[in-house]
């Protein structure tokens, strides 16, 4: 079967009319390579978090299922923004899509729900997001570390910016032979 | 009742470079589960790269793998231009596309040679290693360097590939033409590979797409998904490019370790492919960089703000990095995610139900850019008995010596 394959701007109509206010702020942004100036774009929308797991769901049903590629964040304050890279359309030449969803999260409430029973593949990368950045996944099915040891104290966020953040430990790095 | 024990493997691993460790639950010779723990070697490369600045990053972001050393910085080189918008000089488009090729050639055929090693040919292990041996020729000759490479700056390349430089170029494709025949007789004909390989390590179709699978692990299960094919990015919009399944040389699609060897060796034969195509449509003139002076070019990304990502397919798959740049000397943030991080899930449905001595080859299927072997602790009724890595390799090898004796 051959899927009928949306723009862009009619992804983010979809989007915006399933979602509503839910949907902060959209960027459609367009590069060219080559000698040939062909185009690859990049969908960017940040939305509320109660509506971002319904918006993963949507995008599976009705649009492709996507690949998510990885969670990045950013502290940013008084939020932590995380933002989700999908694409979709891929297997189509020059027809791939990125989808890069940003859901802000206040730092004295980081909650998100998981979306491990819509993609599987996205364990591994949030329980990066919780052990990097202190976020609290709900619904996670494994919400051990990764790839912080066990032994590296409770409440320090390596990606944070504020006192939770690793500062400390880089400039006491000798504080252990002291003892 | 029937009792099962665990058999930890790892943190140095049988497979290949770099520590991973693994849990493996045991019933016998079969694998009932498996757990993965990661993160022996975690270097905290991103929060490093935040107190650099873009140009320094460059030089950390080739140091992140030795294999992968120009799918990195092109990874990056890609995120910030596309924050700045910068537009690449076309010839520096078509450089990168053949830098790029060339280490896919090299790291296919080093994979090929430790895949025989992990199934116990040796032989076949020093037959391909001789054969990379070229490809690595070619890349010092080319960049002044076998492994990194230096070869990648924001908005261009930092060396050019000259028209005096093609005939080299062209005789190392010419070789590898010619041997690349033998290299897939060794390995697809012989009844002994198809005993350790064929149906062992099935990734379905479906679990590669949702587990996000990349690279060559994905596309031996059958999905298209090749960020060269899909994107119009370098020089890769320009070129005659398709997806490699395994399909297109066996005619179906089993997911097995088999299938990865196949992607992995005709991806060879594309990127020979790729390269000549290269060297036919490069413009023989023109610049290779948008700005040569590094104080200038630094002193310009300094002002940019916004955030990007950068994606390229490296070897082993799809190669992502984000970074959000506030208008300062240092970058906001960056994150680095390297393929195999998307490729540990999927070893979980691979390995069960396989044996012991499939463990070794099954996970060096994926090409993992992790581990190596060193010791395996089993642990039954609470005594523990300590397998080196030798021990683990030498039933690897036990299991192909049986096969061939039936």
């Amino acid at each position: 079967m051959k899927k009928t394959l949306l723009t862009p701007e009619k992804i983010v109509k979809k989007l915006k009319d399933a979602f509503k206010d839910k949907i902060k702020e959209t960027r459609i942004e367009t590069r060219k390579a080559g000698q040939k100036k062909k185009e690859y774009t990049n969908i960017w929308i940040k939305i509320h978090r109660d509506a971002f797991k319904k918006c993963v769901k949507y995008i599976t049903d009705k649009i492709d299922y996507p690949h998510l590629a990885v969670v990045s964040g950013n502290d940013l304050g008084k939020n932590i923004e995380l933002i989700y890279h999908f694409s979709v359309y891929y297997g189509h030449r020059l027809g791939e899509i990125s989808i890069n969803i940003s859901v802000d999260l206040p730092k004295e409430d980081p909650r998100i729900e998981s979306i491990c029973d819509i993609i599987p593949g996205a364990l591994i990368t949030e329980r990066e997001k919780q052990e990097m950045l202190g976020v609290i996944v709900e619904g996670i099915p494994d919400s051990r570390r990764f790839f912080i040891p066990d032994d590296f104290p409770e409440g320090i966020y390596p990606w944070r910016k504020d006192e939770k953040g690793p500062q400390k430990f880089v400039r006491d790095l000798y504080e252990g032979d002291k003892k | 009742m029937k009792t099962t024990y665990t058999l930890p493997i790892g943190p140095i691993h049988p497979a290949l470079k770099e520590p991973v460790m693994f849990e493996f639950e045991i019933d016998g010779e079969k694998i009932v589960n498996v757990d993965v723990k990661a993160g022996q070697v975690h270097r905290g490369i991103e929060w490093i790269g935040t107190q650099r600045n873009p140009i320094q990053i460059l030089y950390l972001a080739e140091r992140i793998c030795g294999i992968c050393n120009i799918s990195h910085p092109f990874a990056y080189c890609r995120a910030v231009e596309y924050i700045a918008d910068v537009e690449v000089p076309e010839k520096a488009e078509y450089i990168r596309v053949i830098i790029a090729e060339l280490e896919r050639i090299h790291s296919h055929i080093l994979w090929a040679g430790v895949a025989a090693h992990e199934v116990g040919f040796d032989s076949v292990l020093y037959l391909s290693w001789r054969l990379r041996e070229n490809v690595m020729d070619l890349i010092e000759y080319l960049t002044g360097n076998r492994v990194t490479k230096a070869m990648f700056t924001i908005g261009g390349v930092r060396r050019d590939i000259t028209k005096d430089q093609y005939p080299k170029i062209e005789n190392t494709i010419k070789y590898y033409r010619e041997n690349m025949g033998k290299l897939k007789h060794v390995f697809l004909d012989d009844k002994t590979f198809k005993l350790r390989c064929r149906d062992c390590g099935i990734l379905t179709k479906d679990n590669a797409l949702k587990l996000c699978a990349v690279g060559p692990t994905t596309r031996a299960s059958g999905v298209k998904k090749d960020v060269r094919v899909d994107q119009a990015y370098s020089a890769y919009g320009d070129l005659d490019i398709d997806y490699i399944t395994p399909d297109i040389l066996t005619g179906e699609v089993k997911g097995d370790v088999y299938d990865r060897i196949v992607v992995r060796l005709l991806e060879v034969e594309q990127s020979l492919d790729l390269i000549e195509q290269c060297l036919d449509r490069m413009p023989t003139s023109g610049n290779i960089a948008v700005e040569e002076k590094i104080p200038k070019l630094l002193a310009t990304l300094k002002k940019v703000e916004g955030e990007g990502i950068g994606r390229h397919e490296a070897p082993r798959g799809e190669v992502i990095h984000y970074v959000k740049l506030t208008g300062e000397e240092h970058p906001y943030t960056w994150k680095v995610r390297a393929p195999t991080y998307n490729n540990i899930l999927p070893w979980i449905p691979m390995l069960l139900g396989e044996q012991i001595a499939d463990i070794p080859i099954v996970a060096a299927s994926t090409d993992p850019c992790l581990s190596c072997t060193n010791r395996v602790a089993i642990v039954e009724n609470g005594k523990k008995n300590i397998l080196t890595g030798e021990d683990l390799h030498r039933l690897s090898v036990e299991k192909t010596r049986r096969l061939m004796r039936k």
